[in-house]
């Protein structure tokens, strides 16, 4: 078998055991899986505002996945989506409803605040592992925290004291009537265009230009980049900013498109750790991603059908991404099991 | 409130956020030396946090106050079997232990609140009538000042908490296994070379971890929130990590930090009740353990260094 039908069959696998293993969950908890599956479909396809409505849960999924799948090409851990994102939807919410300025201006210079913000958060973790040498995996968990709390004290302080900032203006926001007229009034919104450019943008940067391969050199070997005369040092700096811009987006997408305002929140969105599922299951490829944001935002958002329609929790899909993420990160066994299994076929 | 009232009130609720922290990054402690990062202490802490609850909540009627150790006892078991997951997946299957730990996390969150909507039918449980309480230790409340700030409203399981750390610093630094987990945790090929099982150590590390990770969250959970939700346990697990890079992967240093982060976590939350405390915004004390650990990592507050393989499967033969 070749490497690349490997690399493909071992995410495929894994959803499937994923789904296997959680209609067995649903057998044993006494509900009824082909119910549950059945009411998880209508719930992703079942009419237009579902339709809408998954896109929408698919939108922000892409940039998060991005922004981690930019991160691990280049050799960098991101579990800091979730903060980088939490300050990209602050200040995307505050430009979008402080500034008086016409649709042109507006709402690209709203867009643009969630990226400088997200790109700032990430150019702490870039800057602490490169100059200071502290781990970026523990230096964003930390930053999480400050960000979910940073964050809500500003948003307190914002409208004094309530829990949520003003709505965006109409110059600002991400909706479209004509989105929503063709989607049942669901809340789709153009940002879906946004994160697919940035999908052609992460490919661009890797692939294209010179930038990005000393990033993926600086990912692969930092000694071998450092000797070709490579700073690895700035490219650390740069690889973080740049999928905190990622992640920013992403946090943008829900200021001006989904909730048109920022709100003081109890604990993480869990997009962010989603979109560490996101780039695992799209093996770090831009294309992956979107596979990876399509099939994880389409069973978060049709989850929600399913306490309805079928009696069942809707935390069993989150069960369900989490054992996909889990037998994905264990692919070593699932590609030894596929050689022992290909080389068999050959031998005979 | 005078300074000596606020101290008598600082401490002891310090102590008791502190406890379930001390617990959990011991265990973070014994995992990291093995050179697993277990970054999902969160999630089992969710998941100790649960069945304590659950536990509790079913047996307390028959064994009344006792309960509380039926149920601590069920979280470790309940939290070894869960960490069993990442041992698994990062001894055996050589997956990366930071995705792995993730979905521990995820997969604890998730799994707890479904089976509470399965078991209770909403959304979180009852509270429990017989929580862990405070009592007075007899004699040593009487010392003057020491006996009023320590033992006049404590615990028995801060009282265990200490023991634990202390406990877990005889064992990594006074005993032949104690020497094996630290050799695994920085060389494991020199390690594997001498003829320590490395699997084996890790894999025994992790499942300590678990369990202790279990007890810290059924302890949260018996003495702070009284009940369980999905908004139970928001960060703790996190916080114990903290506690375990910030006290320098060191058992009675992991403890001290977790003490510090008591009392931040206090100052956060009651401080408005507290002059010139009050005067500081909640955020700062919020977000203080958080900043804390990432200056101590860069060299501001005494270098941290980690356990040389930690996060690194060990493959044999691969150098």
């Amino acid at each position: 078998m070749s490497n690349r039908v490997v690399n493909i069959l071992v995410p495929v696998i894994s959803i499937i055991v994923g789904l296997l293993v959680g209609a067995v969950v649903m057998l044993v908890s006494g509900y009824d899986p082909v119910k549950g599956y059945i009411a998880l479909w209508n719930g992703i396809f079942g009419d237009s505002y579902s339709i809408g409505n998954t896109i929408r849960q698919i939108t922000p999924y892409i940039l998060a996945g991005l922004a981690v799948a930019f991160a691990f090409r280049t050799g960098l851990f991101n579990i800091g989506v979730e903060g980088q994102l939490l300050m990209g939807w602050l200040a995307a919410a505050w430009v979008g409803y402080a500034v008086e300025l016409p649709r042109i201006i507006h709402l690209p210079l709203a867009i643009l605040a969630a990226a400088v913000a997200g790109a700032f958060w990430a150019f702490l973790v870039g800057f602490l592992k490169a100059r200071l040498n502290v781990h970026e995996v523990i230096s964003s968990i930390m930053l999480n925290y400050t960000a979910l709390y940073v964050t809500n004290a500003v948003i307190k302080s914002l409208s004094d004291g309530g829990f949520k900032t003003e709505t965006v203006l109409p110059s600002a926001t991400l909706r479209a009537q004509w989105l929503r007229d063709m989607t049942d009034n669901s809340s789709l919104h153009l940002g879906i265009i946004l994160s697919l450019l940035m999908v052609l943008v992460m490919w661009f940067i890797l692939e294209k230009t010179t930038r990005g391969y000393e990033l993926k050199a600086v990912g692969f070997n930092q000694n071998a980049a450092e000797y070709a005369g490579m700073s690895v040092k700035k490219n650390i700096i740069l690889a973080m900013t740049i999928s905190g811009v990622f992640a920013g987006l992403a946090g943008a997408m829900e200021a001006l498109g989904t909730f048109q305002n920022a709100s003081i929140k109890a604990g993480f969105t869990g997009v962010g750790f989603d979109g560490i599922a996101v780039a695992l299951l799209g093996a770090n490829t831009p294309l992956g991603v979107v596979f990876g944001a399509t099939l994880f935002g389409s069973l978060k958002y049709g989850a929600l059908n399913m306490p309805n329609a079928a009696g069942i929790p809707e935390e069993m899909v989150s069960i369900i991404i989490a054992l996909i993420i889990f037998f994905v990160a264990c692919g070593y066994v699932i590609r030894l099991g596929l050689q022992k299994f290909g080389s068999k076929k050959e031998g005979n | 409130m005078s300074g000596l009232e606020i101290l008598y009130f600082i401490i002891p609720s310090a102590i008791l956020y502190a406890t379930p922290l001390i617990f959990t990054a011991i265990g973070g402690v014994f995992s990291e030396r093995s050179g697993v990062v277990n970054i999902g202490l969160e999630g089992i802490m969710v998941v100790g946090a649960f069945v304590g609850i659950y536990v509790n909540l079913e047996y307390g009627a028959a064994m009344g106050a006792s309960v509380i150790w039926l149920a601590i006892l069920a979280a470790l078991v309940a939290g070894a079997i869960f960490s069993l997951l990442l041992a698994v997946a990062a001894v055996s299957f050589r997956a990366d232990q930071t995705v792995t730990g993730v979905a521990l996390n995820m997969l604890g969150a998730a799994l707890t609140i479904f089976l509470v909507k399965l078991i209770y039918q909403k959304g979180q449980t009852d509270m429990i009538a017989n929580p862990i309480r405070r009592f007075e230790v007899p004699y040593l409340s009487d010392i003057p000042f020491f006996g009023r700030l320590l033992f006049h409203d404590v615990y028995s399981t801060s009282i265990l908490a200490f023991a634990v750390a202390i406990l877990a610093w005889f064992v990594i630094y006074k005993t032949p296994f104690g020497l094996r987990l630290r050799a695994v945790g920085e060389h494991p090929m020199a390690a594997d070379t001498m003829g320590v099982n490395v699997a084996k150590m890790r894999y025994i590390a992790v499942l300590i971890s678990g369990a202790l990770g279990g007890i810290g969250g059924a302890v949260y959970a018996q003495t702070i929130t009284l009940d369980f939700s999905a908004s139970t346990i928001a960060g703790q697990g996190f916080m114990a990590i903290a506690a375990v890079i910030f006290g320098k992967w060191h058992p009675i240093g992991a403890l001290g930090a977790a003490l510090f982060f008591g009392v931040a976590q206090t100052l956060s939350i009651a401080g408005n009740q507290i002059p010139v405390i009050q005067d500081i915004p909640a955020v700062y004390l919020q977000i203080l353990p958080y900043v804390l650990t990432i200056l101590a990592l860069a060299g501001f507050i005494g270098k941290a260094i980690a356990p040389k393989a930690s996060g690194t499967p060990y493959i044999k033969g691969k150098r």
